[in-house]
């Protein structure tokens, strides 16, 4: 206990420093960031696990929080507002039987059936996605991260039919001109090609959290599923979490407290 | 040799077409191309010479090492230390994609697909699209 919780100091320490470090880009003011481009120092502390995951505490949000969270995301990775059929998401909300659809609690806690529930890729131990994906444009890497390489996405959507969990977008026409304001420190996607979460592989490699994470206020935990004293593992030998549809054999690194 | 009456002026069509390009080029004024160079910046990540030769090949081999092997870091002869990012390195000091990268691209007609996704300056946006 004694032990974590410095682990998890140490982790708060390299978040508030990451978050000082100036991500002056943020919200999409590229232009004015010109000394916030990252340089080579930025990425000489990364910080690294052998399968990175997520706890994320159902209870704590309300659609204030969602909102934060899922801008946070969508600003900085510059991920179009597209209505309808064609719209891209990297992180976003469905209610109980859309989140878990293989739950079935015959009578549901009215608390958890009028939730919301926050939805991104799962990074899974063993993805579907990655398994389908023709030109290995989806793998996984050596920090458990499933990546994706889109200059190498031939748009052929395997990985979306692959994916139980709905967690990727295809670009059916340019992004580009849905992209209220683009943050011009991170690249925007093309058309004809999949997109979805990376667990801000970005941030991780200048030894920050993920954006979602730091702009949930302790709502989301994350850390390495394979360190028994990480943050993560912490909150799970405490707290009972479920993950999405665990029978599709993908082992989500994903868990939701409900 | 047999059908040599064929053979020899057909290779030497052959030939003249194949060198016509070279042979067309002689005594041509040397290609010059006039670019914007980065104002506050001296020095690229190679060598100016190197770069004109070998900047695609960077590109790739920093495409690979990012996403494909986490490594962000790139050091040059020097010893000096870059992002490996087109978006943040490369255009972060070339801010002018229109006076800089276009003008050789056009000349040699080639039309790299990179600004479909990476977006220019980050330093300064001009120019749109
Ligand atoms: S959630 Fe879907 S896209 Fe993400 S790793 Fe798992 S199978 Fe792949
Ligand atoms: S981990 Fe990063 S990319 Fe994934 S949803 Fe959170 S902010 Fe977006």
């Amino acid at each position: 206990m004694q032990r974590s919780r410095r682990d998890f100091m140490k982790l708060a320490g390299v978040s508030a420093l990451g978050l000082s470090a100036g991500t002056l880009g943020f919200l999409g003011q590229g232009a004015q960031a010109a000394d916030a481009l990252p340089t080579a120092t930025d990425f000489a502390k990364p910080i690294t696990a052998k399968q990175w995951a997520m706890v994320i505490d159902t209870a704590k949000f309300d659609d204030a929080l969602f909102k934060k969270v899922i801008t946070a995301c969508h600003a900085y990775h510059n991920v179009p507002e597209i209505p309808g059929k064609q719209e891209i998401k990297w992180i976003w909300t469905d209610e109980f039987h859309g989140a878990f659809p293989t739950e079935r609690p015959a009578f549901l806690a009215d608390a958890q059936e009028h939730r919301k529930y926050l939805l991104l890729c799962n990074h899974c131990a063993n993805p579907a996605c990655v398994r389908v994906c023709p030109t290995k444009a989806t793998f996984k890497n050596n920090e458990g991260l499933v990546v994706m390489d889109y200059h190498r996405c031939i748009g052929c959507r395997y990985c979306m039919a692959g994916c139980p969990y709905g967690a990727r977008s295809f670009n059916f026409r340019d992004p580009q001109d849905f992209i209220k304001d683009m943050n011009l420190l991170y690249p925007h996607r093309t058309r004809g090609v999949v997109e979805k979460c990376t667990f801000c592989v970005e941030k991780l490699a200048q030894g920050k959290m993920p954006l979602c994470v730091e702009a949930s206020g302790g709502a989301m935990i994350f850390g390495d599923l394979a360190d028994p004293k990480s943050e993560v593992r912490k909150v799970l030998k405490e707290k009972y979490a479920i993950r999405r549809n665990p029978s599709a054999g993908t082992e989500p690194s994903v868990f939701y407290i409900l | 040799m047999y059908n040599a009456k064929y053979i020899i002026p057909g290779l030497i069509i052959f030939l003249g077409l194949v060198l016509f390009p070279f042979i067309k080029g002689i005594g041509q004024p040397e290609l010059k191309i006039e670019t914007e160079k980065p104002k506050n910046v001296k020095e690229c990540v190679l060598k100016t010479e190197k770069m004109r030769d070998v900047h695609m090949v960077l590109l790739n081999e920093w495409r690979d090492d990012v996403i494909r092997n986490g490594k962000r870091v790139y050091t040059n002869e020097a010893g000096k230390q870059f992002n490996m990012s087109l978006t943040n390195t490369c255009m972060g000091c070339h801010e002018n994609k229109d006076k800089f990268c276009d003008k050789c691209h056009e000349a040699v007609g080639v039309t790299p697909y990179c600004w479909t996704c990476h977006n220019i300056s980050p330093v300064k946006k001009e120019g749109g699209k």
